[in-house]
This record gives structure tokens, sequence and C-alpha cells, in this order.
């Protein structure tokens, strides 16, 4: 308030009756909301680009989306290019990253590699996502003997081995992105599932449930408006812990002929391929993969801790 | 709460039985057997082996006899090392797995929980900044990246620490380091993020207006509340740590039990996948069990036993 306002504030007696009078009384004034209506997303969008770490985390991923399109474009080398007499070169104005045990440009896969690791990563995380919070709210609200079943369900598909479901689906899908996709995801969301309805259960007796069920709201709607929002926090952590899981596991996958197959790469392949070579010296071989790795990481983490700030009905202002 | 607790044992035996069920069907559908490799054997030779081992019986007969064996918990010999049971097999590696799942599963927990609260009192301070990095970087590198620096560092170039084996306490540091440093940073991200909702409800507020000293507001009203998502995630990852953990286990040359998981699958061998899935699956459903106990204590709102809210 500025200081003169204060002052006729605090002076308001000397200031003449006739200054005043009543505000004309007008319906529909009253009923006129002040505040443009946003819908859920668009107060959290809005919340969002206010927080600075949390954007520079996402302009450092949109960053990442373009240079793995247009990456590999702007090196002069292509991703099939081997070059045996240029073996293990350090980083140079010929190859910016160096080159592999191959002979080939670790500039290029690098950015091939962030087209095959970001899209399994995220999509893995998609996927984990609406199948993990559909489960688990489900479960988690409706409580009692459908709660037991589908917890259940849920722990004989994490009590099979994994290798025997993921050798089975080579066999009968082939190796492909796709394989890969369904390999990470077919036991994936069970993580998801059961913190989600962990926390529905904590809070589904809470007053605004009951509010809710008293105007007559249906399930799907009492779990989409009123439970999910207020568990956004550990979703979404456990959304950003899916990214890089999931980029882990297609490493892990390849190692079993699943993955992605030269002279295609993945971030988590390079990162693999390069382990055995630390010792030799060859630093930029790991170091580029698993930089990328963290700061990817890194972005999706603060992205997601400015996410879980916005996206808190609590929150709202 | 005992009808409960009964009624949840009669599940946890059917839930293991379909895990087993699921398994031996989905283990036959493998391509290979596990006899295909001796090719040296003449016909006679194999027939009286596959007699031996009842893969001449029909499917059915010999899911049955499997189902005699999970019953029995014996699981006979294994095909491949003809010298070995399986259940001597699991009782060498088990309690060794464990003895580094129990230090590991400590180690992740304490020191994860103790960095989550720290990181959600000092919200957006130093030490949030400070413990976020180490949980980013803990959750980004990958466990046997981490094992291999270690051996690098601690062991070949300062000589702390013996680079492996297993023997003495001293050899247990690096396993346990590169094993629990993945799950502390998952328990102080979500130890963080549910302690930063629970701070901001009223009965925190309440707690410190009746005048409560703030470690015990901490301690026994927030992070009684604010533990849900991480003893959610316990009974998997104990599951998991506890029974061993293949890529470590190697690195380390641990004789512990994660080997028979990896191996019995791409060896074929059918005894010793029967084996580990149903000593994993019971380990599983006991440990998820716990959780949903563990459930009710913490938060007395929930009742694990009513018929259903909607």
């Amino acid at each position: 308030m500025l200081p003169a306002a204060r002052e006729k504030e605090t002076h308001h007696h000397e200031v003449p009756d006739e200054w005043f009078k009543p505000k004309e009384k007008d319906e529909q004034q009253a009923e006129l909301v002040v505040r443009p209506s946003l819908s859920y997303w668009q107060d959290a969008w809005r919340r969002l680009k206010k927080n600075k770490l949390a954007m520079s985390g996402f302009f450092f991923l949109v960053f990442l989306g373009i240079m793995a399109i247009f990456g590999p474009v702007l090196s002069p080398h292509s991703v099939s290019e081997q070059v045996l007499s240029n073996q293990n070169q350090s980083p140079s104005m010929t190859h910016w990253f160096g080159t592999d045990d191959l002979g080939r440009d670790v500039f290029t896969r690098t950015w091939y590699g962030a087209r095959i690791s970001l899209f399994v990563g995220l999509m893995a995380a998609f996927i984990d996502f609406f199948i993990g919070i559909t489960y688990g709210g489900i479960s988690g609200y409706k409580g009692g003997r459908t709660d037991n079943v589908m917890m259940r369900i849920i722990e004989i598909l994490y009590g099979l081995p994994y290798l025997l479901v993921v050798i089975l689906l080579l066999v009968v899908l082939g190796p492909s992105l796709l394989t890969i996709i369904i390999a990470l995801t077919v036991t994936g969301w069970v993580g998801m599932a059961r913190i989600v309805r962990g926390q529905v259960l904590q809070i589904k007796h809470n007053e605004f449930v009951l509010a809710s069920q008293s105007f007559g709201a249906k399930t799907k709607r009492i779990i989409r408006k009123n439970l999910l929002p207020n568990t956004m926090g550990p979703i979404i952590v456990q959304m950003t812990l899916t990214v890089p899981t999931a980029i882990f596991a297609e490493a892990f996958l390849s190692f079993l002929g699943l993955g992605i197959q030269s002279p295609f790469a993945s971030w988590g392949v390079m990162a693999n391929d390069a382990l055995g070579t630390i010792l030799s010296g060859h630093w930029w071989r790991l170091f580029f993969p698993a930089f990328f790795i963290s700061a990817t990481m890194f972005a999706f983490n603060v992205l997601g801790d400015g996410l879980q700030d916005a996206l808190d009905p609590k929150l709202r202002r | 709460m005992a009808k409960y607790i009964l009624k949840r044992f009669a599940l946890m035996v059917v839930t293991v039985l379909i895990i087993a069920t699921l398994t031996f069907f989905l283990m036959n559908l493998l391509p290979g057997s596990p006899l295909n490799e001796e090719r040296s054997t003449n016909e006679a030779v194999q027939q009286n082996l596959e007699a031996h081992f009842n893969l001449d019986e029909p499917l059915i007969v010999q899911y049955v006899l499997y189902l005699k064996s999970i019953a029995t918990f014996d699981f006979g010999p294994s095909i491949k090392q003809p010298t070995e049971t399986v259940n001597s097999l699991l009782s060498r590696g088990f309690p060794i797995s464990a003895e580094l799942g129990i230090w590991t599963i400590l180690t992740a927990v304490i020191s994860g929980i103790a960095l989550g609260v720290f990181a959600a009192l000092k919200h957006n301070g130093l030490i949030d900044y400070i413990a976020m990095t180490v949980a980013v970087l803990g959750i980004s590198v990958p466990n046997f990246v981490l094992a291999t620096l270690l051996i690098q560092e601690l062991a070949v170039n300062l000589d702390i620490f013996p680079a492996a084996t297993w023997s003495s306490p001293a050899h247990m540091v690096l396993p346990i380091l590169a094993l629990a440093t993945g799950p502390m940073a998952i328990i102080a991200r979500l130890t963080r993020s549910s302690m930063l909702e629970t701070l901001t409800q009223d009965y925190i507020k309440t707690a410190r207006a009746k005048g409560l000293s703030p470690v015990k507001v901490i301690i026994k009203h927030a992070l009684r509340n604010a533990l849900m998502p991480v003893v959610t995630i316990l009974g998997t990852l104990m599951a998991g740590i506890l029974t061993g953990t293949f890529v470590i286990e190697k690195i380390f040359a641990i004789p512990g039990m994660g080997k028979y998981f990896v191996e019995s699958i791409n060896q074929r061998d059918y005894p010793v996948i029967m084996g580990t899935t149903v000593f994993y699956s019971v380990f599983l459903v006991f440990m998820l069990f716990l959780v949903d106990i563990a459930y009710g204590l913490l938060d007395p709102r929930i009742k694990l036993h009513d018929e259903g809210g909607g």
C-alpha cells in the first residue's frame, strides 16, 4: 500500500461522509468471476513458468530433443562409418567426441543414442504412468476384495522370473524397438501402481472425498479429480525415476541380444561398451554417454520437482 | 485382524502356486531343453537321462511332480550340476545374499531417509541442493559402473578395501556401497517429496502450536506419514536385494544366489528355475504382506480389512 493511501485510511474520520455512497447492487456483477477460469493443466503451466530451475531443465530437454533429431546431420561422419585406422582417438577437430574401438565417431553415435534412449525412456515412463495410476487408483479406492485381487495379480507379475518373460518376448516378437518397450513396461508399471495405491489408501477417507461422494460423484471422477491430483508428488518422482531406469534396462536387454543392434546405438549400450576401457584411459567413450544420461536425469529431476509444486492443488493460489 | 492375517496367508499360498504354475508352463515354452547341449550322448543315454529327470513324461505329469516338490520344498537334483541338489544350492547361497542384502537395505534406508528429511527441512536451501545432487548422481550412475569405479579407486589405487571375494567384514564394504547407492537415492527423493507435502498439513501446524519441540514434530508427526511411499517400495526392494543381485555378485565374486536366477534360465535347468522362482516368490509375497501390515501401523486411518470405499 502506498504511504498516501495508508494515511488516508488511518485518518478516515476526517474524510467527509458524502464521499461515500453505496455501490449499486448488480446481481449479474456479483456472479461474475474476476480471475480467468483456468483448467487444472493451464494453471499448472502458469505456475511452472515461474520456476526458473524447472524451466531450465525443461529447455535443456527440448535442446536434447532437437539435437537428437538434427545432431547426426551436423556431424561429417555417418553412424555406420567404421574406419579401423582411427581406433580410440581422443576428441579432436575431426572427431568432436573422439572415436571408439571400431573407429566410429562418438559424436554421431551420441546423438543417435539420444534418439533411442530418450524415446525408450519417455515411452516407458508414459506407459507406466497411465497403467500405473489407473490400476493403483482403482485398487486403492475400491479397497476390499477388488484391492486384494488386483494386488495379488501384481505380486504374480512381480514373482515371475523377468529373464524368462524377456526371452519369451524375444522369441515371440523378434528384436525391435517395440519389443524393447514392451519388455520394459510389462512389469515396469507395477511400481507406479503400488505407489499410487498406497497414497490413495492414505487419503481416501479425507473429508474432501466424502464431500465429493455426497455430491454423487462417480468413482471415475473421484479418482481423477480428487485422489490423483493429491498424490501427484510421489507420482511425478516415480516417473522421473522411471526414465533412467528404462535407459539402463535397455542396456541390460542389449546384452541379451534383445536391445538395440549395431550400427545403431543407445546411451546405455555405449556406456556398457566403454566400461572395460576406463582402465586403458579412453575416458571420452564413457564420459559422453554417461554425461548425457546424468544431465538428462538431472533435467528430469528439476523439472519433476517444479511439476510437483505446480501440480499440487494445495499450493494453488 | 487375526482373520485378515489368516485370509492373507491363504491368498499367499494361492499366489505362490499361480506364479509357480505360470513359470512352469512359460519355462517349457522356451526353445531348447536342459539336455540339448550334450550332443555326444547317444540315443539310449539321452533317453535314460530324460527318464531320470522325468522329462519323458507328459507335461501334465511333470507339472504334478513339480507341485509335489513345492509342497515338500524338495526340488531334487540340478540337471546341469548333477552333484548338487537345488536345496543345497539355495541353502549355500542365501545366507550370503541375505547378509549382503540386510546391510545394503539398512545403509540405504537410514542414509536415504536422513538425506530426504534434511533436504525437505531446508527446502531450496544449500543442504537441499547438495542432498538432491547426491541423489540424482546416485540414480544416474548404474551400480556396475559404480562398482568398477569403487574397485579401481578404493581397492586398486588406494588399497583401503579388498577388491573381491567374501570372507571378512572389510570385504563387504565395497559391494554394499555399490548396491546401496541406487536405493538410497530413490528413498531420499521419495522421502523429500512426501515430507514436503506432509509439512504443509494443518496437523503439523497444530503440533507446533501445542509447543512440541521441532525434532519431536518431525519424527513423531511428519515422518510417520511421510514414510508411506518409502514403505511401499521397501517390499519389492527387499525381495530383490535379499535374494541376490546377479551383476554385483559377479563383479565382486560373491558366492550368493543371484547367479542361479540368471544361469538356470540360460541353461534351461528346470529344477533350479522352479526352485529359485518358488523361493523368491514366497519371499516376495511375505515382504509385501509385511508392507501392508506396516501401512496400518504407520497410518491408523488405513483399514486393511474394510469393505471398499466407494
